[in-house]
């Protein structure tokens, strides 16, 4: 298992770049879904006042 | 046609009128190069090796740093709606401004390039070829930099974001300019590269005069 | 396009697809992962370094997939004026940069113990940094203005103009690269890839796009509500005022 780790020598390259792009990933998988989760949060809310006051009003 | 000419008219005698816009281009152009002995070192020999690249990242830089007056002023107080509206196509402003800012811009570092080649110990036959190349190049670099201008028309830090959208679009202009005055240094042939920048001037005509003429609609709606 | 540029129908399109492309992605990347890292050899030349590779290829191609999605959906917005497409063109620009970035550092990565430094102006990778710039400059200029729809308008002849000019940068960076090729670095170019390693690149690199699908997927759906969510505002601004 532990010439797995250290890749032929190269464990400081491969393993950063492994987890480099798992990082941006991540991050992009974030920014992603929390952008979305927000949207439609705010979305619900307004759409709930302007269906309650389409009601009042007909 | 005349209606090119009215415009170019127009153009060059609002730039004219403030003269000083052309020789505060000329006056960058000249002391950037001049830091770069600074940086380098005087050597004769090293400088001459990157005079073609000092001369044309800095004619670049200087084209860039003039643009963003080129619709500004019009965008501001209202006329480019109107010009907008005139029954000329909007290519043609574009093909007006743009000549004017060459006139104002490209034409002006040419006439400094000899200057900065006794600066840069550039012999006579190499800096021949390279006002060929600016001859070439600067024109692409004002019609590419027209559609940068007219994107950023309304937004927030114009200046600065011109210059981050047309550089990478320079690219090609600096690599084929540099690689025709440095063939030509080594005693290469270096037709083959001003007929590559030539094409590419050719191809941003087009490119440049509707591209910016689609951001301008943009803008004025 | 199957009626997809009517926002609604978009959304319910959206959620359906969703799920399965993420469900994909989890499945490519997990195998490629497995196969690329524990049960494909390593390169008799480069050793272990080359599973770099299977991280490093496929952003590549992301990189530049995702910029011609956003020049042809910019295309299509610019003359078909669907604000969709714009949404989709605004969306796949934070991916396509990601993914340059990542092909960057592991391109950086993969050099330092292969040729020796951590920066080549090997012609690739020169592109892609150019390609990277092109991003930046899109995304600020979509940022730049205070209301979005002329953000939009600005940012996607960009992306046109831009994508009119990558093969010209692409061509000019080549030509400029054999010029200046120092002789200290050994091209090692593209290993002809034998089949064990071919299997976890191809399902890296689909795996790569099933992601992108799925976040691409998100973030038009979160620019169509945000849209939405401004004109409810703009209506009740006008309705009280």
């Amino acid at each position: 298992m532990s010439d797995l780790f250290s890749m032929g020598g190269y464990a400081s390259f491969v393993w950063p770049s492994y987890g480099l792009a798992f990082l941006v990933m991540l991050a992009l998988f974030i920014d992603s879904r929390l952008r979305l989760k927000k949207a439609e949060a705010e979305f619900e809310k307004l759409d709930a006042v302007r269906k309650a006051a389409r009601d009042q009003r007909s | 046609m005349n209606r090119y000419w009215e415009l170019l008219k127009r153009e060059l005698r609002l730039a004219l009128r403030q003269g000083s816009d052309s020789m505060m281009v000329v006056g960058f152009f000249v002391l950037a190069v001049i830091l770069f002995p600074f940086g380098i070192g005087p050597e004769p020999s090293i400088l001459a090796r990157v005079a073609p690249g000092l001369v044309w990242v800095n004619a670049l830089l200087a084209a860039m740093l003039s643009l963003d007056r080129l619709y500004q002023a019009d965008y501001e107080d209202g006329s480019l709606e109107l010009l907008i509206l005139t029954p000329a196509p909007l290519e043609l402003l574009v093909a007006a401004k743009v000549t004017a800012h060459w006139l104002t811009t490209g034409l002006p570092l040419m006439a400094a390039a000899p200057l900065l080649a006794i600066f840069l110990n550039l012999n006579a036959y190499d800096l021949g070829v390279l006002l060929l190349t600016l001859a070439v190049g600067t024109p692409a670099l004002s019609l590419i930099g027209s559609v940068g201008a007219a994107l950023v028309l309304g937004a927030r830090r114009g200046g600065v974001l011109i210059s981050l959208l047309v550089l990478p679009l320079f690219i090609p202009v600096l690599i084929f300019a540099v690689g025709c005055v440095d063939a030509a240094q080594h005693a290469f042939p270096w037709t083959g590269q001003l007929a590559i920048l030539g094409a590419i001037l050719l191809g941003a005509v087009p490119l440049g005069l509707y591209a910016s003429a689609a951001a301008l609609r943009q803008a004025a709606e | 396009m199957f009626g997809l540029q009517n926002p609604t129908k978009f959304l319910k399109f959206a959620k359906l697809v969703g799920p399965w492309f993420a469900l994909a992605t989890v499945l490519l990347i997990g195998s490629g992962l497995w196969i690329g890292l524990f049960a494909s050899p390593a390169d008799y030349q480069q050793g272990e370094t080359v599973r770099i590779m299977y991280v490093h290829v496929p952003s590549a191609w992301m990189g530049m997939f995702a910029y011609t999605v956003m020049a042809v959906a910019s295309a299509i917005a610019l003359v078909w004026k669907h604000p969709v497409a714009d949404h989709v063109a605004k969306g796949s620009a934070p991916l396509g940069a990601g993914f340059t970035l990542i092909c960057l550092v592991t391109g950086a990565l993969w050099g330092k113990p292969m040729w020796g430094a951590w920066w080549v102006w090997d012609a690739r990778l020169t592109s892609m940094l150019i390609l990277f710039f092109l991003y930046l400059g899109y995304m600020a200029l979509s940022g730049a203005f205070d209301n979005a729809e002329r953000g939009a308008k600005a940012s996607a002849i960009l992306a046109v103009v831009g994508w009119v000019n990558v093969p010209i940068i692409k061509f000019s960076v080549d030509w400029w690269n054999t010029l200046h090729q120092p002789a200290s670095v050994t091209k090692a170019g593209m290993p002809s890839i034998d089949p064990a390693m071919l299997i976890p690149l191809l399902l890296m690199g689909v795996g790569f796009t099933t992601f992108y699908a799925t976040l691409l997927l998100w973030r038009v759906r979160s620019e169509i509500l945000q849209t939405r969510i401004r004109n409810i505002r703009l209506a009740q601004i006008h309705g009280e005022g």
